[in-house]
């Protein structure tokens, strides 16, 4: 009996460490849209995230890439539940196979899913690093949560003397160190990375890289929210591609090769090719304004493959290749 | 036409010196490339070269002559953050025309549609902001361009529409550019030659 026991145990302790089947987070045709005044009472709904799906697995990272501006911290925001009150969500979340209601992520943020902020100004330019770190879980043992810090810190090579600095005395690269700890002092499953990468030179760039990678061989889920898609295919498994609002298909990361014959959608090609490194080619247009209402596909305007049928109603979701599009043209 | 930095020192602190006896040579119609790590002070140098930043030590010419520090600044700079640069309170077309009336044509080929004009910074994307401070800088009286990372924050498909326009007028009206980036991938697309700050910075 006891042996069975340990066995489940170990089983248990593997399916949470190796690459689950089952996905941590499932998101499922979500929508977001603000509710704005625009003259005296009138309302209006702007719409910013339309029918998005997409799945983090355990042990696997995945990139949501896309251009600054078209709403991808959003989605960030949405899985957190730290969005303004006058933002609408519609649509399924669940994690862990359970649903992921608000109250939900009310409990488990900062605990089991934490975020890594885009912008360094999110550390309290009043309060010493290693307070703010340990503030970040919740106070159960200052003590052990100290030694942890302290061996966080050790392992980014943050020197002794950084526990007691404040936000202004530490470089880009080092604040970027400490909002990486504070992920790792509590035991998040999914850790969700908005766009740590800009500016950041190339040595800065891999060191920050390494550390989802460390994370992801921990067992932990990373969502890797940015535009840069070069830093992207550096570390990823699977990278979804979101463009104004919605994602246009998840790829693994081989697919990106050649010319891009293996990629799913027309855009994510285009994507490809414009890269300084493969073609530097352009293609016409711009993604639509938010406040622009599409009937059929969202790409319509610059496909060079529409046909009648995607100027009407978005296209379904489709598994094709170990991926996933939103595009008639794919079967 | 050369834009010259001589000899170029300059320290945020006194202690501190991030550029050292700098010397940097851009000409008329040449796309020139300036590699370097994160806070190695390119964005400085830019500054510097463009005459945002006055308390330097060396000189700063064109054509042997300084540049005149009233009128309009023949050396043109465009930021990574278009955002930061731009009025929040002010409408699309005032921040437009503000150094210069963009001719239609810069419009047309930047894609700025009619309907843009009227909206406010915020109600635009950060590549649509770009063209906006591009169409800005690029004058008639424009000699030179530093474009400071002014892709870095957009998708690589913008990322190539900006610099298809930007490549076209620049040989147009013969403008030098200096093309500050850490990516060398893009520079080595882009530039006739490149540069990398720390051979150059004696720190």
């Amino acid at each position: 009996m006891f042996k069975v026991l340990y066995m489940k145990n170990k089983a248990e302790i593997n399916t949470e460490i190796k690459k689950g089947d089952k996905a941590l987070l499932k998101i499922d045709d979500i929508s977001l849209s603000f509710v704005q005044y625009t003259s005296g009472l009138r309302q209006t709904e702007l719409k910013v995230i339309s029918k998005l799906s997409m799945e983090a697995y355990s042990g696997e990272i995945l990139a949501v890439v896309g251009s600054s501006g078209s709403g991808k911290s959003l989605l960030a925001h949405a899985i957190l539940g730290i969005l303004p009150s006058n933002a609408k969500l519609e649509g399924k979340m669940e994690y862990n196979g359970q649903k992921l209601t608000q109250e939900k992520k009310e409990e488990i943020r900062g605990k089991e899913i934490a975020l890594i902020p885009q912008s360094t100004t999110y550390l309290d330019p009043l309060m010493r690093i290693s307070n703010q770190v340990i503030g970040s879980v919740e106070e159960k043992n200052e003590g052990l949560m100290k030694k942890t810090q302290r061996e966080i810190f050790q392992k980014y090579n943050l020197k002794p003397a950084v526990d007691r600095m404040f936000p202004h005395e530490l470089s880009g690269g080092m604040t970027r160190r400490v909002l990486v700890s504070t992920a790792l002092m509590g035991s998040a499953k999914l850790i969700i990375a908005d766009e740590p990468t800009p500016g950041l030179d190339e040595n800065t760039l891999n060191e920050t890289l390494s550390y989802f990678k460390d994370m992801v061989n921990k067992g932990c889920a990373v969502i890797l929210i940015t535009h840069d898609i070069k830093a992207a295919l550096k570390i990823s498994d699977k990278i979804a591609i979101f463009y104004a609002g919605t994602i246009l298909e998840v790829a693994n990361v081989e697919d990106f090769k050649n010319n891009g014959e293996n990629l799913r959608h027309p855009y994510t090609r285009a994507l490809w090719n414009a890269l300084p490194q493969n073609k530097f080619q352009a293609i016409k247009g711009h993604q639509p304004m938010q406040d622009e209402i599409i009937d059929g596909c969202i790409f319509y305007e610059r496909c060079s493959k529409k046909k009648d049928l995607c100027s009407k109603g978005i296209p379904q979701l489709k598994k094709v290749n170990g991926g996933m599009v939103r595009c008639n043209n794919v079967s | 036409m050369y834009l010259k930095g001589e000899d170029i020192s300059f320290g945020y602190e006194k202690k501190n010196r991030i550029l050292n006896h700098v010397n940097l040579s851009l000409g008329s119609g040449e796309l020139l490339g300036l590699i370097g790590d994160s806070g190695s002070g390119k964005s400085t140098l830019g500054g510097i070269l463009s005459g945002y930043i006055n308390n330097y030590q060396g000189s700063v010419s064109m054509d042997g002559k300084k540049i005149p520090s009233k009128g309009y600044n023949p050396v043109q700079l465009v930021f990574q953050h278009p955002e930061k640069a731009v009025n929040p309170r002010w409408k699309m077309k005032d921040i437009l025309n503000e150094g210069h009336a963009v001719s239609q044509d810069i419009l047309d080929s930047f894609g700025i549609k009619k309907s843009w004009l009227n909206r406010w910074p915020n109600e635009l994307s950060g590549g649509e902001l770009q063209r906006f401070a591009l169409a800005r800088a690029l004058s008639p009286k424009t000699k030179f361009l530093i474009a400071d990372e002014i892709t870095t924050m957009v998708d690589a498909i913008t990322q190539a529409q900006i610099w298809d326009i930007v490549l076209d007028i620049v040989e147009e009206l013969n403008i030098g550019v200096l093309v500050v980036s850490h990516e060398k991938k893009l520079i080595d697309k882009l530039c006739h030659d490149v540069v990398f700050l720390d051979d150059i910075n004696n720190v």
